[in-house]
This record gives structure tokens, C-alpha cells and sequence, in this order.
């Protein structure tokens, strides 16, 4: 996506890059704790944290990009947050039944409240985050080694 | 409610443009564009949560469906539907809107839902869990049965796009 | 009934274009076109004229009748499976490309192997 293959986009993108990178990713986690709080969740805190990975490699460029983040870390992170909702949910047995809600909810409107809401919410992230992250990794590595015709409309 | 109609019928323009243009890429940014104004509807229909959700996903959406559409487009390729495709497209639209009249008779008409299980959420749910959040009450508490099955679908169409895409034989492919 | 209405029509038209296009991404774009259309279905059927969003603002204080929270936590999960599906035709799409060099439906059929 730019005028030399791969090389990522100009000098102005890159340093704007720099500075919203660590912004994007404080709002996706921001979104995720207050999940139980505010509309949000795991899912959209999530898919917001894989966006400012997305951003990193898309501005960069795909060969420098994979210097700095490594792509098999996406799996790992995607693993981790499977188990870790699986976890939760076995955890629940102990307080009854699969999946039931065992730590103790607090005072409404807190940050550390309602249970085991905000620890499956980081779970979700975590899954989802690196899901669609592995996703767009694959995408990227693929379309680095294709031949692909030139022409076409960009 | 009349924002509401303006903005669907927006919509139904912008699929019109997606679906009849020829070039991909536009088909692809009018999509995008029919999912903000989904969005949009979310937010008027009073449901934050799921017009966040729907503006993030549709921006990740685009961007993949761009990776795989550009440089692409070999110059001559046809995009052109069958000659008799466009009556047979509004003879179904026109015979679903038929069919479907009676069963809109019964559904609650808009504005005045039934919210029989709904009920117990809303009164319990701050008490119960402690969230003020019902929304995430409701998917991490009383049915997250359903979000585990969500995330088990999540992780095998990742499998997927990593077992499709895979370089075998290629120099220095790997896998993720 | 007609923003009930104009959501089938949304949909048909998704159908439509997943059905009659020869090209490969004609048809992602038009089954993209059919998922919105039922999550929309789905958040206009628990709507309710005058009522406030499904989140508690302030300790104590009753604020209004709340819309229906039940098919909020369904779309949620349906828009990502749709994001999931959006993403795995559109890695089948490339590999196809790849393989036989053109998105078009009937070229793919005709070379064989």
C-alpha cells in the first residue's frame, strides 16, 4: 500500500504514528476494564487493541514492522485468553456450577466490582485482541510472498 | 423516527451502490460506508454497546477485505451479473416482503416490546451481579454459555485463515 | 412496520448480490449486507418508544423504562461471528486467487486442477 514495495508509508505517518500508538491502546484497555461500567465490553476493547497493532504494522511497513512485534506472539496471546476464560468458567465450580459468578460483587459504580465480570472481560480481550491480530499478521505475510500481477486500480 | 428512515434508506442506497459498481474497491468503501450508517442506527435505537462494537468491527472488516482485493484487479475482468438477475433479484424482494406480512403481524410493533425474560435481567441484575452495565450482566453472567460458544467460533475461523493460508514449500513462509 | 420492511429489503438485496455475481467478492460483500440486515432486525424488535439506554446512570435514581437488553447481548456476539466469517472468505478468496489467477466464478469452474 505505498510507492516502494513495502516500505511503509511517508515520514508524516510514521511520526504520527508514534505518538497514537500508545493512545489507541489505552483506550482499547480503558474500554475493557470499565466494561461492567460503561458500554464496552471485551469484544470492542478487543478488536480496538488489535486496530493499534493493525495501525503499527499498516505505517511501518511490512518488513521493518515484524522486525520490532513478533507475529507468533498473536497465537500466544490468543491461546492465553482462551484458557483463561475456560479457567474462569471451571473456577465457577467450585461456587456451585460451570460458569457461575464467584467472587464477590462490591459496591455498584466501582472499578473493582461485580465478581468475576471484569476478569472474564480482560479474557475476552486478550482472545480477541490476538485473534484478529494472528488474522491480519497471516494476511500481511501472505500478500509479501504472492506474485502479484501488476496493474490493477490501487 | 424519521432520522431513523432517512438513515435506512441511506443504507439501502449504499448497498445498491456496493452491489452494481463495477470497480471492487468501491464495492468494498460503500460497505464500509452501509456499516457506519448501521452504526448510526444503533446509536438512535438507544444501544451504545453494540453500535461500539458494530464501528470497530466494520472498520477491522474493511481493512481486511481491502488487503484482499487490492492490486488485484486485472484490467478486463468482467464483473457483469446474468442479463436476467436483476428481475429475478426483485421478484424474491417482492415475494419475501409478501410472505413475511402475516409474521410481522405477530412480532410486537415498534416501540412496545414484550420483554418477558428480559424483566427478571433489568430488576435483579444490579443486585445480583453488581454490574450497571445489564448488557454485560446479561452476556457474562446469566448466558455466558453463549460467549463461550462465541469464542470457540472465534478461534476456529482464526484455525482457519492460518491452515488456508499456509506457505508450504515456499521460501521462508511460516505459519503464525 | 416500515423500518421492518425496509430491513427485508435490506437483506434481499444482500441475498441477491450473494447469489446472481460472478465474482468472488461481489459475493463476500453481498453475505456481509445479509448479516447486518438481521442484527438489525434483531435491535429494532427490542426497541421501545421513550426509553433510555440498558445502563444504570446514577445510584437509586429510576430513570426511565429501559429498552430490551436480551437482543443487545445477542448482536454483540453475532457481530463478531460475522467479523469471523467476513475473514475467513476473504483468506479462501486469496488462496483462490492465487491458485487460478482471476475471482471469476465461471473461469474457476472451467479450469479444473
Amino acid at each position: 500500500m505505498a510507492d516502494r514495495r513495502e516500505d511503509g508509508m511517508s515520514l508524516i505517518v510514521k511520526t504520527v504514528t508514534r505518538l497514537t500508538l500508545g493512545l489507541i491502546l489505552l483506550y482499547g484497555l480503558y474500554i475493557v476494564l470499565h466494561g461492567h461500567l460503561t458500554p464496552g465490553g471485551g469484544f470492542a476493547g478487543g478488536v480496538i487493541v488489535a486496530l493499534s497493532l493493525v495501525h503499527l504494522v499498516l505505517a511501518f511497513g511490512g518488513r521493518s514492522a515484524w522486525k520490532r512485534i513478533s507475529h507468533s506472539g498473536a497465537s500466544v496471546m490468543e491461546a492465553t485468553g482462551a484458557l483463561g476464560f475456560l479457567a474462569l468458567a471451571l473456577l465457577g465450580l467450585t461456587a456451585g456450577f460451570f460458569l457461575s459468578n464467584f467472587l464477590p460483587e462490591g459496591r455498584a459504580f466501582a472499578l473493582f466490582s461485580a465478581g468475576s465480570i471484569p476478569l472474564a472481560n480482560l479474557a475476552i480481550c486478550l482472545k480477541v485482541g490476538g485473534g484478529l491480530f494472528a488474522v491480519f499478521a497471516i494476511l500481511t505475510i501472505f500478500t509479501a510472498e504472492t506474485a502479484s500481477p501488476d496493474g490493477g486500480e490501487r | 423516527m424519521i432520522a431513523l428512515y432517512i438513515l435506512l434508506s441511506m443504507m439501502i442506497l449504499g448497498a445498491l451502490v456496493a452491489i452494481e459498481v463495477r470497480s471492487l474497491i468501491s464495492s468494498v468503501v460503500a460497505v464500509g460506508a452501509v456499516g457506519l450508517g448501521l452504526s448510526l442506527v444503533f446509536l438512535l435505537l438507544k444501544a451504545p454497546d453494540v453500535a461500539l462494537t458494530q464501528l470497530v468491527v466494520e472498520i477491522i472488516a474493511v481493512i481486511i477485505l481491502i488487503r484482499a482485493t487490492i492490486r488485484r484487479q486485472l484490467p478486463g475482468s468482467p464483473v457483469s451479473a446474468r442479463p436476467y438477475g436483476v428481475l429475478l433479484g426483485l421478484g424474491f424482494a417482492v415475494l419475501l416482503v409478501l410472505v413475511s406480512l402475516p409474521a410481522l403481524q405477530e412480532i410486537p410493533q415498534l416501540g412496545h416490546p414484550y420483554m418477558r425474560v428480559a424483566e427478571t435481567y433489568v430488576e435483579n441484575g444490579l443486585r445480583d451481579t453488581g454490574a450497571t452495565n445489564v448488557v454485560a450482566s446479561v452476556i457474562l453472567d446469566y448466558r455466558a454459555y453463549d460467549t463461550l460458544g462465541e469464542a470457540t467460533v472465534l478461534f476456529t475461523a482464526v484455525m482457519g485463515v492460518m491452515a488456508v493460508l499456509r506457505n508450504r514449500g515456499l521460501k521462508g513462509g511460516e505459519e503464525g | 412496520m416500515t423500518a421492518y420492511i425496509l430491513c427485508l429489503i435490506l437483506f434481499s438485496l444482500g441475498i441477491y448480490c450473494a447469489v446472481s455475481k460472478r465474482n468472488l467478492i461481489k459475493i463476500i460483500v453481498g453475505v456481509a449486507i445479509a448479516e447486518y440486515a438481521v442484527n438489525l432486525m434483531f435491535v429494532l424488535v427490542g426497541y421501545r418508544i421513550g426509553g433510555v439506554p440498558p445502563i444504570f446512570a446514577a445510584p437509586g435514581e429510576a430513570q426511565g423504562a429501559m429498552v430490551d437488553p436480551l437482543p443487545h447481548a445477542l448482536v454483540l456476539t453475532s457481530i463478531v461471528i460475522g467479523l469471523a466469517t467476513t475473514a475467513l472468505l476473504a483468506a479462501i478468496a486469496m488462496r483462490i486467487y492465487r491458485k487460478y489467477g482471476t475471482y471469476d466464478v465461471n473461469e474457476i469452474r472451467e479450469l479444473r486442477g
